[in-house]
Parts: structure tokens; C-alpha cells; sequence
């Protein structure tokens, strides 16, 4: 497993956000976390990321123990996150932020540069020279992502990466996520949109109140009675 | 000589730069209003005099300055600073920290040079006056114009032109995406609080030979005009502080040389009050930030 997560408590600004989550991610995988709004898992990602030191619990990467680390350090490793909220340097042109990423890499071999971004988001190469702050809400979404494969992930962490586009650029996004997990990237996804996060992803969790209260294959969970129920409305497709 | 006042103005503004700069680079990327940074533009001045008193030619004496309050600035930071980082809500208990900060460097200030008002010895600056196009350039004010316009050029190729720099603006921007990056904060704070306090080191050595007066208090009044600048120029833009110091400069010898040493300070504050009324963000700042902030 190159990400293991064991019982894993955690609170946010007072309140318990993760009551013993337990997951997984393997080399390669693209696993999905679905759930309601407030369910943790954004809590989740930042414990991984560093962010949010939890209260108990371990977070490994392959041998690693990532609880205690700096964020900084974490993101040295090739443990990079997208943050949700498309969180771009705004008063910095699209070829900057893009640099500003590379710093994580910090001696490892990059995976992507910044032809391979542009590959991968097209639009952003035609923007290159604009300041991120005035490019569009898909834009900046397609930006921070890039801005995390800059730094030659060994694991993405994307928060929320639909999170109020219009569908045409949500597809946009999933799309180039698709191409990712071709790619052989390892990710582990935040996702409301839990559609479309089992159309992508190999495996899924679902969390609720910060407990996992259900996983396996995407293709398997998308066919489940009680998330069809909760996350997919009643037409299941 | 409308002119040389003009001048005389511009080479006074250049060093008011300096102060200002390190003090909106600190605002301006930490949000932390260093109001120990009068302290450390005294330290620079006093390390300046000493290492001349004891002998060193002024360049030496003039970079000993620079790196010595460039330490005292990043001490700072470690002791006064650090800890309210990490406990969050910096900006009003820096504020007060840094008050404490000040009280400790003008009171062993103090003390080193017994309540004296200090002087470089004589001819420490040859005293050489050009004549050009029937101005008076002294060698003074030719060599502090050229070091100001050197630190300015040198700072903003620092912060636009280099990695280095671009890690700092990351910061200012957006701390948690930097962070997310792979930056580390302590070495980014380092670097900010070592060449603001350089530069007020440059500006305390510059000023006590312009005025050929260093003192304990010498920091005080230097602030205030820093905060007019910077507030005037909008609080973190570079560019802004850089334009508002010049324009004080000249401001003040203007009204000195025509009007009366006392109405200066009545004319620069009730600019600012002006200013304020009409662009409460300054000249140069968009709204509540500046060209390193527009953090989230």
C-alpha cells in the first residue's frame, strides 16, 4: 500500500470531524471519498497534507509515518494537494503558480512539467502570461491541480475539484482526471459530486459523521441500494 | 533654487525609501506591523558610527551595518514574533511585542551612548560638492542616491526576478498554498526580516551622515514618516511605498526651504489625512491589499 490510514481521530475548530477513519490507497490506484458536506473528509485530506495535526491515529506512506510532519516536509515527499476553493496565487501569472509548484519537488524527478500541464489543460496554456486571480473559476481549478503535478506527486490529494463549476467544465476536469489515472498517477479524490467520482475512480469510500460506513470497487458502489439512495438520487444513473 | 530643492528632496527620499520598504515588505507579506523597526534603523546607525569610531572605513562600516541590524531584525522575529505566530492572531500581539522589541534596543542604545547625540568624526565622508547645470550635488548625497536606487534595484530583483523571491510572494499571497507547495515558512521569514532589517541599517548609517546626528530616539520620528509613507503608498506595494518616499522627501525639503521647519510635519499629515479621505487604500493599494498581499 503506498497510503495506509489507521483509525485516524480528528477535530476542526472544536468539532470532531474523524471518529476512527481507516483507508487506503495502492500504487497506481485512483480512490474515491464520498459523502455529505461536513462528513470529514476534507479533514481527512488535510491530516494527510499536514494541515490539521490529528488527535490520534497513524498516516502512513509506504514506511513513513506522516503524523507530526510539517506540511511543508509532507509536500516535499511527493504528498501534494489541490486544495478546495481553486486556492491559485492570485497576483501571480498562470506560468508562475506553476513554478511556485515545483518547489515541492525540492531534488526528486519531476513527473510532469509545464508542457505536460499544458497537455493535460489546454486553456491554460493560451493563458499563460494572464494573473491566475483573473482567470476563470474552471481555470483556477485546472491551475491548482496543475500546480500540485508540478510537484511530482507520488500521491494527489484533490479536494473537491468540481466544487461550483458549470458541468461543462466539471467535465473538463474529470476528463483530464481520467487521463491521470491512465497515466498511472496515484490519487485519493474528495468528491461531492459522487457520480462522477465513481465513474472515475477504481474504489471508493463513504463517509459519514467521520466514520467510513461503506467501501469497495466504484462500479460496485454505484450499483449499492443505500448509496444510489443517498449520494446518486433515486434514477441511479 | 526651486530645483535644488527638488533634489536635495529626491536624495532625502531615496533613504526614507529604504526605511519604508523593509517596513511594508514585513506588512506587507507577514501582515505583521514591526514597530521595532524604528529600533533597528537606530542599530544600524549606531553599528555604522562604532565600526567607524573604532577605525574601519566607512564601506565596511556601512555593510557591518546592514548585516548586523539585518541579525538584530531576524532575532527579532525568532523572539518576538515566532512564538504569536504559531498561537495565530499575529497581528495585534506582534504589534505589541514589537513595541517591547524597540524599548529593548533604545534602551541599550541609551545606555552605550549615555543619553549622547553621537557624530560621525569629521571629513568620515569627504566633502566634495559638484556643480551640474548650476546645481549643488555634494559626493554625500551622490553616493546615498546611488545606494538607494542599488538597494531598491537590488531588492526588486530579489523579489521579481529570482526563485527565492517568488517563494516570498507565494507566502504573501496565499501562506496555506505555499505552504501546500513545499515552502518553508521559517526560511522565508528569515529572508524577509534579514534584508528589511538591511535596509533599515543602509537607511540609519545614510541618515546619520546626512544629518551628521545619531542618536537613541533617532528611530522614533523615522517611524512615523514610515507609516505616512507606507499608508500613502498602500500598505505592502513596493512600487507605492518607493513613489510616496520620494514625494515626501521632496514635500518636506520643499516646505522647510520655503515655508517653516514647523508647518512640515502640519503639511505631510494633513496630505495624508487627505490622501486618506479621498483613496482610503493609499495611492497604490487595492482594496486592503497591495501588490505582495491579496492573501485569503
Amino acid at each position: 500500500m503506498l497510503l495506509t490510514v489507521t483509525d485516524l481521530h480528528a477535530s476542526y475548530s472544536g468539532i470532531r470531524a474523524l471518529a476512527g477513519v481507516s483507508l487506503n490507497v495502492a500504487q497506481g490506484e485512483m480512490v474515491a471519498l464520498i459523502g455529505p458536506n461536513g462528513a470529514g473528509k476534507s479533514t481527512l485530506l488535510n491530516c494527510i497534507s499536514g494541515i490539521v495535526r490529528p488527535g490520534a491515529g497513524q498516516i502512513r506512506v509506504e514506511e513513513a509515518e506522516l503524523v507530526r510532519k510539517p506540511a511543508w516536509a509532507i509536500a516535499r515527499m511527493g504528498i501534494l494537494q489541490s486544495p478546495e476553493g481553486r486556492q491559485v496565487l492570485p497576483d501571480m501569472s498562470v506560468i508562475e503558480n506553476l513554478r511556485v509548484g515545483a518547489n515541492a519537488l525540492h531534488g526528486r524527478r519531476p513527473t510532469h512539467d509545464i508542457q505536460a500541464v499544458f497537455r493535460l489543460f489546454p486553456i491554460l496554456r493560451e493563458r499563460q502570461e494572464q494573473l491566475a486571480g483573473s482567470l476563470s473559476g474552471g481555470q483556477q481549478q485546472m491551475l491548482a491541480i496543475g500546480r500540485a503535478l508540478m510537484g511530482g506527486p507520488r500521491l494527489l490529494l484533490l479536494d473537491e475539484p468540481s466544487l461550483g463549476l458549470a458541468p461543462v467544465i466539471v467535465q473538463q476536469v474529470f476528463d483530464a482526471l481520467a487521463q491521470l489515472r491512465r497515466d498511472g498517477m496515484t490519487i485519493l479524490l474528495v468528491e461531492q459530486n459522487a457520480r462522477k467520482a465513481l465513474q472515475v475512480s477504481d474504489r471508493a469510500y463513504v463517509i459519514e459523521h467521520g466514520h467510513v460506513v461503506a467501501e469497495g470497487p466504484s462500479r460496485r458502489l454505484a450499483q449499492d441500494d443505500g448509496v444510489i439512495a443517498h449520494y446518486l438520487g433515486t434514477g441511479g444513473h | 533654487m526651486f530645483l535644488q530643492q527638488i533634489v536635495n528632496g529626491l536624495v532625502i527620499g531615496g533613504v526614507y525609501a529604504l526605511f519604508a520598504l523593509g517596513f511594508t515588505l514585513i506588512f506587507g507579506i507577514h501582515k505583521i506591523m514591526n514597530l521595532a523597526h524604528g529600533g533597528i534603523f537606530m542599530t544600524g546607525a549606531f553599528i555604522g558610527l562604532y565600526s567607524v569610531q573604532a577605525g574601519l572605513p566607512l564601506w565596511l562600516a556601512f555593510i557591518l551595518a546592514m548585516i548586523g541590524a539585518g541579525l538584530v531584525s531576524v532575532i527579532i522575529e525568532v523572539t518576538a514574533f515566532r512564538r504569536l505566530r504559531q498561537s495565530g492572531e499575529v497581528e495585534f500581539s506582534a504589534l505589541i511585542s514589537s513595541i517591547g522589541a524597540n524599548l529593548v534596543l533604545v534602551s541599550i542604545a541609551q545606555m552605550l551612548s549615555k543619553t549622547q547625540v553621537l557624530r560621525f568624526p569629521f571629513d568620515t565622508f569627504p566633502v566634495v560638492i559638484f556643480k551640474v547645470w548650476g546645481l549643488r550635488v555634494s559626493a554625500l548625497q551622490l553616493a546615498m542616491a546611488v545606494l538607494a536606487i542599488l538597494l531598491v534595484a537590488g531588492l526588486s530583483w530579489y523579489l521579481y526576478r529570482t526563485g527565492f523571491g517568488r517563494q516570498v510572494r507565494a507566502v504573501a499571497q496565499n501562506e496555506r498554498a505555499a505552504l501546500l507547495a513545499g515552502i518553508r515558512p521559517s526560511v522565508i521569514y528569515f529572508q524577509t526580516f534579514m534584508l528589511s532589517g538591511m535596509l533599515a541599517g543602509a537607511a540609519g548609517v545614510l541618515v546619520g551622515l546626512a544629518f551628521n546626528s545619531i542618536h537613541f530616539m533617532m528611530g522614533d520620528p523615522f517611524l512615523l514618516r514610515g507609516f505616512v509613507v507606507v499608508i500613502l503608498g498602500g500598505l505592502g506595494s513596493v512600487a507605492g511605498a518607493l513613489v510616496a518616499s520620494l514625494g515626501f522627501g521632496v514635500l518636506q525639503t520643499l516646505s522647510v526651504a520655503y515655508l517653516s521647519s514647523r508647518l512640515s510635519d502640519i503639511i505631510i499629515f494633513g496630505l495624508l489625512f487627505a490622501v486618506l479621505l479621498l483613496r482610503p487604500n493609499g495611492l497604490f493599494g487595492q482594496d486592503e491589499a497591495g501588490v505582495l498581499r491579496g492573501r485569503r
